[in-house]
């Protein structure tokens, strides 16, 4: 959706911590992006080489680390995995089913020098 | 481009880099880029070769720098940022292996001349063996600022008890023409406020303001989408009495605005039945965001194909949770039922504002007793 703007966000997230921590480099970026978090982690890494050009994060790695959609069945009263949020209940087929995990977008860690 | 989201993207950035840069690439490639990203609006460039260009930039950053940059919001500046100034610059240059994130630490590719370079960036300040590699842990939210802005906000409306809802939609589902009805229908009952986001112009703001009630309009340049911040800055604009209804326009985008919490109590979807029945299924992230979805220009119906039954299925499919109304704000139609909603929340957000006063009350007293009896 905006994955320039959230590659900015990340990037921004990495140099408060270069800043505070006092790296000067870092060699790899891990993110966990979850399947429904509504992120095309296509456009997202194409959006992170661009940015991270002149920063202290040139050239590192980027590790997208893909974190699998769940949902609360109303109708089953169970947790069931979810691949996108029109998808019904793999169980009843029924689609009562609330996002519950995997729509997160967060920098894990970092691998710095 | 602005950086609030990627829209803008191949329009201002690449072609628009028209700065002038001398460098011709011949250069040992040792790229100081002075910029440490603290924002400073003039930066330098020096590159090995002795060039150094600088080049103003004005910028409108969605994300914070909160203490730098006020101009987005309020002179409705808006320009690209350094990152694409700076990755324009890589354009004419490397840019190939960098863009596709290839090693090249140890290399390096220049288009213009077809040279390589091996061992000549930054990366190799570092002697084989005396690697200080380690890992931080940073477990952040990406939208984190956002929501920082967005507690922010909600705090605010709590405080005052302002009941503020995020309008979204696609362009032309009849946001504006439902909140000039909704203010004339309102009026007398409660006072309302709203937050115009386009891209451009404050035509829509003007159409508020018609009406009576104050309208800030926020122009977001290439950006899809309001943040936080902005609604914030807004807000400091808008004197906004206790008690009062928040209505914020959202940028006509059935994408973007999903994903940003602007501190308000409810996101409203509103979509008209002269568009398509399955935009819920097409824009999935847009109506499981939303708590209520509007249905509007119901007075259209007998003239489409539109199957209504059809659309509430799919929008439950995406959000079983969703509550759906049906309303033309031309003829009138089902507007008690939303005002009615407007006004329940607006109740609810003034009784919380008034437990908040009472109990501030009551603290106030028990701290004035205690003082009464050591003053003894």
């Amino acid at each position: 959706m905006h994955e320039m703007s959230l590659a900015e966000s990340i990037l921004e997230i990495v140099e408060d911590t270069a800043r505070k921590q006092g790296f000067a480099r870092v060699k790899e970026v891990r993110l966990e992006i979850g399947a429904l978090s509504g992120v095309e982690i296509e456009a997202l890494s194409f959006c992170m080489d661009v940015v991270l050009n002149g920063s202290v994060a040139e050239g590192a790695r980027v590790e997208l680390e893909r974190v699998p959609g769940t949902g609360w069945c109303m109708q089953c009263g169970v947790s069931v995995a979810l691949d996108a949020l029109y998808d019904p209940c793999p169980r009843c087929g029924g689609y009562q089913v609330q996002a519950t995990g995997g729509t997160e977008m967060r920098v894990k860690d970092l691998l710095v020098e | 481009m602005c950086t609030v989201c990627g829209c803008g993207q191949g329009e201002t950035r690449i072609e628009g880099h028209d700065h002038e840069h001398p460098h011709d690439h011949a250069h040992p490639h040792a790229h100081e880029h002075g910029h440490d990203h603290a924002h400073e609006h003039a930066h330098e460039h020096t590159h090995a070769d002795g060039v150094t260009h600088s080049h103003p930039h004005p910028h409108s950053h969605g994300h914070e720098h909160a203490h730098v940059h006020e101009h987005s919001h309020t002179g409705h500046e808006h320009g690209h940022d350094h990152l694409h100034d700076d990755s324009a610059a890589h354009e004419h240059g490397h840019d190939t292996l960098h863009a596709t994130g290839a090693p090249h630490d140890h290399m390096h590719y220049h288009q213009h001349t077809g040279d390589l370079h091996y061992g000549l960036g930054p990366a190799h300040a570092h002697a084989p063996g005396l690697s200080q590699e380690r890992m931080v842990r940073i477990e952040q939210d990406i939208l984190g600022k956002n929501n920082a802005y967005a507690d922010g906000n909600r705090k605010h409306f709590a405080e005052h008890g302002i009941f503020a809802v995020n309008l979204v939609s696609s362009p032309g589902s009849g946001k504006t023409t439902l909140l000039v009805k909704t203010i004339e229908m309102l009026k007398g009952q409660a006072p309302v406020a709203v937050v115009e986001g386009d891209q451009q112009t404050s035509h829509d703001a003007d159409r508020i303001r018609a009406t009576g009630a104050p309208a800030i309009q926020v122009n977001t340049g290439k950006g899809c989408h309001l943040d936080a911040h902005m609604v914030g800055h807004a807000l400091e604009r808008l004197t906004l009495p206790d008690d009062s209804l928040l209505m914020i326009e959202n940028v006509g985008n059935l994408v973007c605005p999903a994903a940003f919490d602007l501190g308000e109590a409810h996101k409203v979807v509103i979509l008209s039945v002269t568009e398509g029945e399955d935009k819920p299924l097409k824009y999935p992230d847009m109506f499981n965001a939303a708590d209520l979805m509007i249905l509007n220009k119901v007075d259209l119906l007998p003239y489409l194909n539109f199957d209504v039954a059809k659309c509430v299925e799919y929008a439950h499919r995406v959000n079983p949770k969703l509550e759906v109304m049906q309303l033309s704000a031309t003829s009138g139609a089902g507007m008690e039922e939303w005002l009615g909603w407007l006004m329940a929340g607006l109740g609810q957000a003034k009784s919380a504002r008034q437990q908040n006063v009472d109990l501030l009350r009551k603290r106030i007293a028990e701290l004035e007793a205690k003082l009464a009896n050591s003053q003894g």
